[in-house]
């Protein structure tokens, strides 16, 4: 009696399907709980995977609710590489869609924050820019260029106020939440991604430098989103964490 | 044609399986450990802490490399992609030594994240050879595979765990990671001897042990069930399981893997001294 | 607003952010020896995200099959209001209906 993959991992996967036939005990009977080990050491380690990839969705809901949640999970989306440290990429769209959590709108932005983090964590290495070559560009060369962002930056736009979610479960002294739509900003000066939250304008002036936009037209598009956007502090941020790694001078008019 | 390298070139002395929050322990006072092990799929990051530290502890020791994620064993090709990444993370690490299970874990491009098992048969015997020969010369290297723990047998299996190892050594001339401990939990599951296992294995081609702890429970027959956990001290049984494994094949590099519910460094250092008692038990004789 | 006050407002905002800045080096020693990752301090286990292993583990919990703990979690002490399009930003945990599939 041949047992192919194909049928150990089906009924690894369901626990109320049969056991494949061929597979035995010592004695000879057909294995059951032998075959539980292989079901419970699968179900069990991507749990745990997914109970380190998201601490905070798991506080949010509850341990026990998370563990009922992340086995419904690791069955619909399995791994699609042997690197755990990537694993739960469709998570935010599953909380999207999982009946149970849909009174709790904001759980998916929390997820894609969390993803964000551990992404920054593993990121490429790379130094920041010398401030001096900033400063001796003039301004009109500045503002024409691209500035070449760090591989470990991330940013996270909500209409939820994720940035103190994540600081009410993580900092045990963090208020609620404010009622309000925040946008995050993820650095790594050294080894450790530090989520900031951004002020009104930051989100768009970010992202747009990450769409490659010039310096002047990513400040002309925060402006407009929040014309009290303050550039100097975040670009001090960003110089400061080694955010900013290099830039492309554009053509002058 | 591979080169004519030995595949042990790790210390034959304690190694332990490498915990990030024993980073500051090893390099303070590593003693009696000689040499590390890092799983290969917690650094294919891109980046940051792991790669960092791991460069820096390789300038220290030498370091074995142990994929749990390329699925040997497995009906399907091996994930090239996969491959590649191993093949970067050895171009620049240059390890002592690469080593990966005689398992699968990948199926329909799904990762199960478990050491699953195969039966023994020729059919799995040329598919693991082949893939054990893919792997080699895409590293430019023999590589050793490891004997697994086993909860169940495979009724169309006709060959013996040791016979179908041997085999696959002799073929593709891989060498083998004997886990001390996977035979001790496969022979009572199993309900086999684990001695005869010892006895009958290829020594001349093993270029590493490892020893573990394991779980005790039972099956629906209350006969024991042994799970590898990798949670806990290696136990006595298993300790005396090693010192024939030495008197019978020599000294091996030998690494303590503890993996799950991690203790403080003594305790892991408490471990490997015990392991370098077996291995050097004349050492230091009064003159 | 013009492009030159644009411009002018630029060049300030830059003179100002490039002040005394000074910029992280390569991470030193001290940051390479840290555990944590990316669970912050006070929270951490020591895992850089969800490590690989080839240990088995002998919990078996697998066939839990019921949402039972209503509201265990910190969302209930988060209270949102409804937000511009009437959807609520608040709420509890629904248990199911129908039973969960065993996990």
């Amino acid at each position: 009696m041949t047992v192919t993959q194909d049928q150990f991992t089906r009924a690894m996967l369901d626990p109320g399907a049969a056991i494949p036939a061929g597979l035995a005990n010592p004695d000879g009977r057909p294995a059951t709980r032998r075959f539980d080990v292989y079901r419970n050491n699968v179900a069990v380690s991507l749990t745990e995977a997914l109970e380190q990839a998201f601490p905070v969705i798991r506080k949010l809901v509850g341990e026990t609710n998370f563990r009922v949640l992340a086995g419904v999970y690791l069955r619909q989306h399995p791994p699609a590489s042997p690197l755990m440290m990537h694993y739960g990429q469709e998570m935010p769209g599953f909380l999207a869609r999982f009946e149970p959590v849909q009174s709790l709108g904001y759980l998916p932005d929390v997820a894609r924050l969390e993803l964000a983090l551990r992404a920054s964590y593993h990121a490429t290495d790379s130094r920041g820019v010398d401030p001096a070559r900033l400063q001796s560009l003039p301004p009109d060369a500045l503002m024409a260029s691209v500035l070449h962002l760090a591989p470990s930056l991330r940013l996270v736009r909500s209409d939820w106020p994720i940035h103190g979610i994540w600081r009410f479960n993580m900092d045990p002294g963090a208020p609620r939440p404010e009622p309000r739509a925040e946008d995050v900003l993820i650095l790594r000066p050294e080894f450790d991604p530090t989520p900031s939250l951004l002020s009104p304008g930051g989100g768009v002036f970010v992202a747009r430098l990450q769409a490659g936009d010039t310096l002047s037209g990513a400040h002309d598009a925060a402006l407009d989103a929040a014309p009290g956007f303050d550039l100097a502090p975040l670009l001090g941020h960003l110089i400061a964490a080694g955010a900013i790694t290099g830039l492309t001078e554009g053509d002058l008019p | 044609m591979l080169d004519a390298t030995p595949f042990d070139r790790l210390p034959h002395a304690p190694g332990v399986g490498y915990k990030p929050q024993h980073y500051a322990d090893i390099l303070r006072d590593p003693a009696p450990v000689e040499w590390l092990e890092i799983h290969a799929e917690n650094y294919m990051g891109d980046g940051g802490r792991p790669i960092a530290q791991l460069r820096h502890l390789s300038e220290r020791f030498p370091i074995s490399v142990h994929g749990v994620g390329l699925s040997i064993g497995g009906e399907g090709r091996l994930d090239a992609d996969h491959l590649a990444r191993l093949k970067h993370l050895m171009d620049w690490l240059k390890p002592a030594s690469f080593s990966e299970h005689l398992a699968w874990s990948t199926h329909d491009s799904h990762f199960l994240n478990d050491l699953l098992p195969l039966p023994y048969t020729v059919q799995t015997l040329s598919r693991v050879a082949s893939h054990i020969e893919q792997v080699q010369d895409t590293l430019g290297r023999r590589m050793l595979l490891e004997n697994p723990s086993t909860y169940l047998a495979f009724e169309e299996s006709d060959w013996s765990e040791v016979g179908f190892l041997a085999e696959i050594a002799r073929r593709t001339g891989c060498g083998l990671l004997l886990d001390v401990n996977n035979v001790f939990v496969s022979a009572t599951n199993q309900q086999t001897d684990p001695v005869s296992y010892i006895d009958a294995f290829p020594h001349a081609a093993v270029g590493e042990i490892h020893l573990g702890g394991h779980d005790e429970d039972e099956d629906e027959t209350g006969a024991p069930l042994l799970i590898d956990s990798h949670g806990a001290e290696v136990v006595d049984p298993v300790w005396a399981l090693y010192t024939h494994t030495i008197a019978v094949g020599g000294e091996k590099p030998t690494l303590i893997e503890w993996d799950t519910d991690v203790p403080e460094w003594p305790v892991l250092a408490a471990e490997a001294a015990r392991a370098a008692q077996v291995l050097e038990p004349l050492a230091e004789p009064v003159a | 607003m013009t492009t030159t006050t644009n411009k002018a407002l630029l060049a300030t905002a830059v003179a100002t952010a490039l002040m005394g800045v000074s910029v992280a080096g390569t991470a030193n020693a001290q940051a390479q020896e840290k555990c944590y990752g990316v669970s912050m301090a006070g929270e951490n286990d020591c895992a850089a995200g969800p490590g690989t292993t080839c240990a088995g583990t002998s919990k078996v919990d697998y066939q839990g099959n019921a949402w039972t703990l209503v509201d265990s979690g910190t969302c209930a002490e988060i209270e949102l209001p409804a937000m511009a399009d009437g959807s609520p930003r608040m709420g509890s945990l629904e248990p199911l209906e129908r039973d969960m599939p065993a996990s």
